[in-house]
């Protein structure tokens, strides 16, 4: 079976990420519960007419890639593989609220066609002429770890060489309003980086696209190997700390191998327990870090952990701005994550320098 | 690592019946399940046909045994019907014997409650339970949920009307790398008015029957449905002396990368799609005995896809019909609908009738199966082509 | 017509979202379609909507937009002859 790595990044995030070149050095703080992405100029990217039907995620996951692929030094991909929990939700929003605005009439076909899932895949793959294999995964907090589960598969067994993967969610108004009313949304604004320690339920609310080159080919530019990724429907609060050593086990790696543990923890009072189970318990010892006040909480957000630890093991540094305890390394070898969304659609994903 | 990839259950509902052998009776009895609208109130109730299911989301709900708290959107209740079908058709009395995933397809999703409560969430605490389903994966963690899949690997694709064909895909590819012993496969959609209004909006609605690859057909008829599947390694066929319904033994999925809903003129990525799947089964055109076609009788789709199919098998081709004209165009269901087909057409080596052909189109010369046939069948290719130029194909075969 | 088209113009850049577009960029006798103007069929959709919307027409057949939305000319022409509002 080959090995499957990380060649390239690119991340659009509520950071200034998009550059590649700094890893956080400058944090920028929110004090709200709804924080946008830091957007770059889309026109460098992409062609005017053929970004005049092209929604905020679309945009987001097209740039994106291209700054993926570049860094990979890449024109094209054998397959694209996205995830997204809601798609290109602004235009779903837009599309129901004309039905029952001008009862049906009216419509016209462009919100309609961009609230489809796979749209930004199909544009992605549009805009490169890549005729391979195009999936797009919509599960909720396992999208993005859906897309990584699949195309290490293809990888492993030589059935593609180069995979684009990415995760891509967009905020939208009225998602946002509703999301408020079931709490999911904290009702309250609150500082970022003091996001852990609110005690209050819901979260901070983001977006963003995250995208990567994987390969079963290492090259220079190569950030990490992917060692293991695992998605589970369901956990109990009980059962994370037995799933995470056995995981472990299974890839015949140690607690005291791990060199830091990235986790998803969102400040939601309600559901944060769950990460509490390994941070207070086994990895009491590890780096701890963690980065939704930074990206904010969305079905993709995942993604971010997994640029933030590829950026980690590439440049072996780890910016302050993400530590939860002070337990820092020499080297960074391996690294673990481990993700949720209010108790359901786990991750754990097995990271290692190369 | 397993060599074949067997089905051992199947459960489907549809607008041409509520389990496998209502399917099937429909299907060789040329029976329709295409009419007017009456679920879902829409000024457009006059002027579309739709496949719709009978029964009411009440009747499926009782039918699951959910309380009147539930939040299922009606995506969620057909799915959970048909997969407990395929369940208890494979003979699983306890799912957690062996490792088992689901990967299921939607593209509508919660929608159906999403349209009726959009305003109302803001102001009616009642509906704010829908909140939670609207999202794509909602409605596959509660089939995981009502089949006990826990603590497992289960996830949902949405490529549009290829979704489901390539969760029988990925779902096939899982167990052949040994990462899981048991998957269920299948797709689920609910009519909805968000559907209707967006294929509206396309021009591709037909005001009558669809009529599939006819010279004149005018659109497609938008359907409901869901269908699963299981499939099983080699080491669960023979340790449980499974039955085993067919094999998938080809898959292929390719992007026609020409635009955002058209299919391009020469059905490149349907082409690519097939050529894919005969080289997974180690095929040559002449080993498929029967192709289901997508034909959803637009005029993009089916001059397209006839085109790929000429492409790929020239003058060795063999029968082919599409069955849109039975159930409707049921996206994100119609790879896991068209999946069950083709299982009971190697069942019963019988040949399914392309029903409303009239006229032959004038940009080939190819026509489709007419008649219900009967034939020796070994294999089956099955075509789901999609939006974003998603295109698929899978193979099933009576041998592994 | 002057005013039809100056307003079809408008229209057709708010509709399309053709940012970097103004109504001095397009020609009335420029091809709207293909290479002109680079519209496809979605926008054609598009456009028939319009027509309804704004000018009480209707089009049943998506292929009859291609020779009306031929060029601002010929959409003006088209507007004026069988508007019902």
């Amino acid at each position: 079976m080959s090995k499957v790595y990380i060649n390239g990044i690119g991340s659009i995030s509520s950071q200034k990420t998009f550059g590649n070149n700094d890893f956080l050095e400058k944090i920028l703080v929110y004090t709200n519960n709804v924080i946008p992405v830091v957007n770059p100029d889309y026109k460098e990217y992409i062609d005017p007419v053929a970004a005049r039907r092209m929604a905020k995620g679309i945009k987001m996951g097209v740039v994106a890639s291209r700054i993926a692929l570049r860094d990979a030094g890449l024109e094209n991909v054998d397959a694209i593989i996205t995830g997204t929990g809601m798609g290109c939700v602004r235009d779903s929003e837009k599309f129901v609220s004309a039905i029952i605005d001008n009862d049906e009439k009216y419509l016209t076909p462009t919100s309609f066609i961009q609230s489809t899932h796979n749209t930004v895949g199909g544009q992605i793959a549009l805009g490169l002429q890549c005729k391979g294999y195009n999936f797009t995964y919509v599960h909720a907090s396992i999208s993005f770890e859906s897309t990584l589960l699949d195309a290490k598969l293809q990888l492993e067994n030589d059935e593609a060489n180069t995979i684009l993967i990415g995760g891509v969610d967009e905020q939208g108004e009225h998602t946002i309003a509703i999301h408020k009313l079931i709490n999911h949304i904290k009702l309250e604004k609150i500082e970022t980086t003091k996001l852990l320690g609110s005690n209050t339920a819901g979260t901070i609310f983001g977006e963003g696209a995250n995208f990567f080159v994987v390969s079963n080919k290492k090259q220079d530019s190569t950030y990490a190997e992917v060692l293991a990724v695992e998605t589970y429907n369901t956990l109990l609060e009980t059962e994370v700390l037995n799933t995470v050593i056995l995981f472990l086990k299974d890839n015949n790696i140690s607690v005291e191998n791990i060199d830091a543990i990235v986790l998803g923890n969102n400040g939601d009072i309600q559901y944060d327990m769950f990460y509490n189970k390994l941070s207070s318990g086994l990895f009491k010892d590890t780096q701890q870090v963690y980065y939704k006040h930074l990206c904010g909480e969305f079905n993709t957000a995942s993604s971010f952990g997994i640029w933030l630890a590829s950026k980690i093991l590439k440049t072996q540094k780890l910016p302050e701005a993400i530590k939860i305890n002070k337990k820092s390394k020499e080297n960074y070898r391996t690294i673990l994550l481990y993700n949720q969304y209010r108790g359901e659609n786990h991750s754990l994903t097995l990271l290692r320098k190369c | 690592m397993s060599k074949g990839v067997a089905i051992t259950g199947m459960g489907i509902i549809s607008a041409i019946g509520n389990n496998v052998t209502e399917n099937y009776q429909s299907l060789i009895n040329g029976k329709k399940g295409i009419s007017r609208i009456s679920k879902i109130k829409t000024i457009h109730q006059g002027d579309i046909m739709v496949g719709e299911i009978a029964s009411t989301n009440l009747e499926l709900e009782k039918q699951l045994g959910l309380t009147s708290d539930n939040n299922y959107s009606r995506t969620a209740l057909l799915g959970a019907i048909a997969a407990k079908q395929a369940i208890e058709h494979a003979g699983i009395l306890d799912i957690t014997t062996y490792k088992t995933g689901l990967i299921s397809a939607t593209s509508v999703g919660g929608m159906d409650r999403t349209e009726a409560y959009y305003y109302d969430y803001l102001k009616n605490k009642d509906v704010q339970k829908y909140i939670e389903g609207h999202h794509a994966g909602d409605s596959t963690q509660k089939i995981a949920e009502q089949l006990g899949i826990k603590k497992s690997l289960v996830t949902t694709i949405s490529t549009a009307c290829s979704s489901a064909a390539n969760a029988i895909m990925f779902g096939a590819r899982l167990i052949k790398s040994g990462k899981l012993d048991r998957v269920v496969v299948g797709g689920t959609d609910c009519l909805s008015k968000f559907t209707i209004n967006g294929f509206k909006t396309l021009m591709i609605l037909s005001d009558t029957y669809n009529t599939p690859f006819d010279e004149n057909r005018k659109g497609l008829n938008l359907g409901e449905a869901a269908a699963f599947l299981v499939l099983e390694s080699d080491k669960v066929v023979t340790a449980e002396s499974r039955d085993v319904l067919a094999y998938i033994k080809g898959y292929g999925n390719a992007n026609d990368a020409y635009h955002q809903t058209a299919s391009s003129e020469n059905g490149d990525g349907a082409t690519l799609a097939m050529q894919k799947a005969l080289e997974v089964a180690k095929f040559i055109p002449a080993d498929i005995d029967y192709i289901n076609a997508h034909g959803t009788a637009t005029g993009n789709n089916d001059l397209s896809e006839g085109r790929a199919i000429l492409r790929v098998f020239g003058d060795k081709l063999p029968e082919f019909s599409s069955t849109k004209a039975y159930t409707g165009h049921t996206l994100a269901a119609a790879g896991a609908i068209e999946a069950v087909y083709a299982v009971l057409a190697l069942q019963n080596n019988i040949i399914y009738p392309n029903l409303n052909f009239e006229t032959q189109m004038k940009e080939f010369n190819i026509t489709p199966q007419l008649q219900l046939k009967k034939k020796e069948l070994q294999s089956v290719l099955s075509n789901s082509l999609g939006f974003g130029g998603n295109c698929s194909s899978l193979i099933f075969s009576k041998k592994q | 017509m002057e005013v039809l088209k100056q307003e079809l113009k408008e229209n057709i850049i708010e509709q399309l979202n053709l940012e970097d577009i103004t109504v001095e960029d397009i020609a009335d006798n420029d091809v709207l379609f293909g290479d002109g103007l680079g519209l496809d069929s979605i926008d054609a959709l598009e456009l028939i909507v319009m027509l309804d919307k704004n000018y009480g027409i209707k089009l049943t057949d998506p292929k009859e937009g291609r020779a009306i939305f031929g060029s601002i000319e010929v959409m003006a022409k088209y507007i004026t002859e069988h508007r019902t509002k």
